[in-house]
C-alpha cells in the first residue's frame, strides 16, 4: 500500500515536471529571450538550494534509519499533546531554506503517524526566520517585528487547530 | 521517497524562474495605492503569488512602505509571502495531500490579512 502510494506521488511529481518544461517550451516559443532568463534564474536557484537539498537528503536518510512509526506516535502523533505542538512550533522556526524539500519530509513523517494539525503548524512557523530577525528590525523597527511574530506564534496554532478540526469532518 | 520528490522541486523551482521573469518586483509596486482594505488584500494576493527569499519581502515591504504604501499593506504582503505558497501548491498537494494544501493555503491567506490587520492595531494602541 505505502509502495503504491510512492508510486502514484512519483509519477504525479514527474507529470508535473514535464509540465512545467512544457510551459517552457511554450514560453521559448514565444519569448526565447523570457525563457532563457527565466532558465538562468532556476539554474542559480538550483545551485542556491543545493547545499539544503543536500541537508534534507541527510535528514531523510537520518529520518528512515532512526525515526520509528513508534517515535513519531509519541512525540508528534495524536497524543503527543503540548509535547507535539512545541516540536512542531520549534521545528518550523528552526527548519531552513525553501519549504518544498520539507513537504516531503513531512509528508514522510505524516505516513509514520504524525498529526496533520502539527505538518500545519510547522509550515506556519516558518514564517518567522530567526536569522532575519535584525533585518525586519532594521526595516520596520523593534516594536513591529515583536508584535509581528507573536502574531505569527500565536497563528501558526490556531491554524493547525482548524486544520485538523476541518480535516477531521 | 527523496529520488521520488526530486521531480517535484525541480519542477517548482523551473516554475519559479519563469514567474520571477515574468513579474519583477518593482512592477508588483504599482499594485497598491487604493485604501487599506484593499491595499491588505492586495498586498495578501501579492505576496501570495510572489515568490523568492523571504528576505526579498521585507526589501520590498520596505521600499513599499517608503512609498507611502499602508503598513497594513506591507504586513499582509510580507506575511503571506512566507505563509501562503500557490507556486509551490503543486508539491504540497502531491506530497502532502490537496485538501490539506487547499485548506492550509486558504487559511494562510486569510490569515494574513488578520494578522496584518492585529498587528497595526496593536501598535496603534501601543503608542
Amino acid at each position: 500500500m505505502e509502495h503504491k502510494q510512492e508510486k502514484a506521488k512519483g509519477f504525479a511529481g514527474l507529470l508535473f515536471m514535464l509540465s512545467v518544461m512544457t510551459l517552457y517550451g511554450v514560453v521559448f516559443l514565444l519569448n526565447e529571450q523570457l525563457a532563457r532568463d527565466a532558465l538562468d534564474y532556476a539554474g542559480k536557484l538550483l545551485s542556491r538550494l543545493a547545499p539544503v537539498l543536500a541537508l534534507v537528503f541527510i535528514l531523510f536518510f537520518l529520518s528512515n534509519l532512526l525515526i520509528r512509526p513508534a517515535w513519531v506516535r509519541t512525540h508528534v502523533g495524536q497524543h503527543s499533546g503540548l509535547k507535539g505542538w512545541t516540536v512542531a512550533l520549534f521545528g518550523g522556526m528552526l527548519s531552513v531554506g525553501p519549504v518544498y524539500p520539507w513537504y516531503a519530509l513531512l509528508g514522510d513523517l505524516r505516513e509514520k503517524g504524525m498529526r496533520s494539525g502539527l505538518s500545519a503548524v510547522f509550515l506556519y512557523s516558518r514564517a518567522i526566520k530567526l536569522p532575519l530577525l535584525p533585518v525586519m528590525i532594521h526595516y520596520f523597527g523593534l516594536a513591529y517585528t515583536l508584535v509581528l511574530v507573536a502574531y505569527l506564534l500565536l497563528f501558526s496554532l490556531l491554524n493547525g487547530m482548524a486544520i485538523e478540526k476541518l480535516l477531521t469532518r | 521517497m527523496f529520488l521520488g520528490i526530486l521531480p517535484v522541486i525541480v519542477g517548482v523551482i523551473l516554475l519559479t524562474g519563469l514567474l520571477i521573469e515574468l513579474l519583477p518586483a518593482d512592477q508588483v509596486a504599482g499594485w497598491f495605492g487604493h485604501n487599506n482594505f484593499l491595499d491588505a488584500l492586495t498586498g495578501a494576493v501579492a505576496g501570495s503569488i510572489s515568490a523568492g527569499h523571504p528576505v526579498s519581502s521585507y526589501l520590498l515591504g520596505g521600499e513599499l512602505l517608503a512609498k507611502g504604501v499602508s503598513l497594513v499593506a506591507v504586513t499582509a504582503f510580507i506575511v503571506s509571502w512566507v505563509t501562503v505558497g500557490s507556486i509551490q501548491l503543486p508539491a504540497e498537494g502531491v506530497l502532502l495531500g490537496w485538501r490539506f494544501a487547499l485548506l492550509r493555503n486558504l487559511l494562510c491567506f486569510l490569515s494574513s490579512i488578520l494578522v496584518a490587520v492585529l498587528t497595526v492595531a496593536t501598535l496603534g494602541l501601543a503608542s
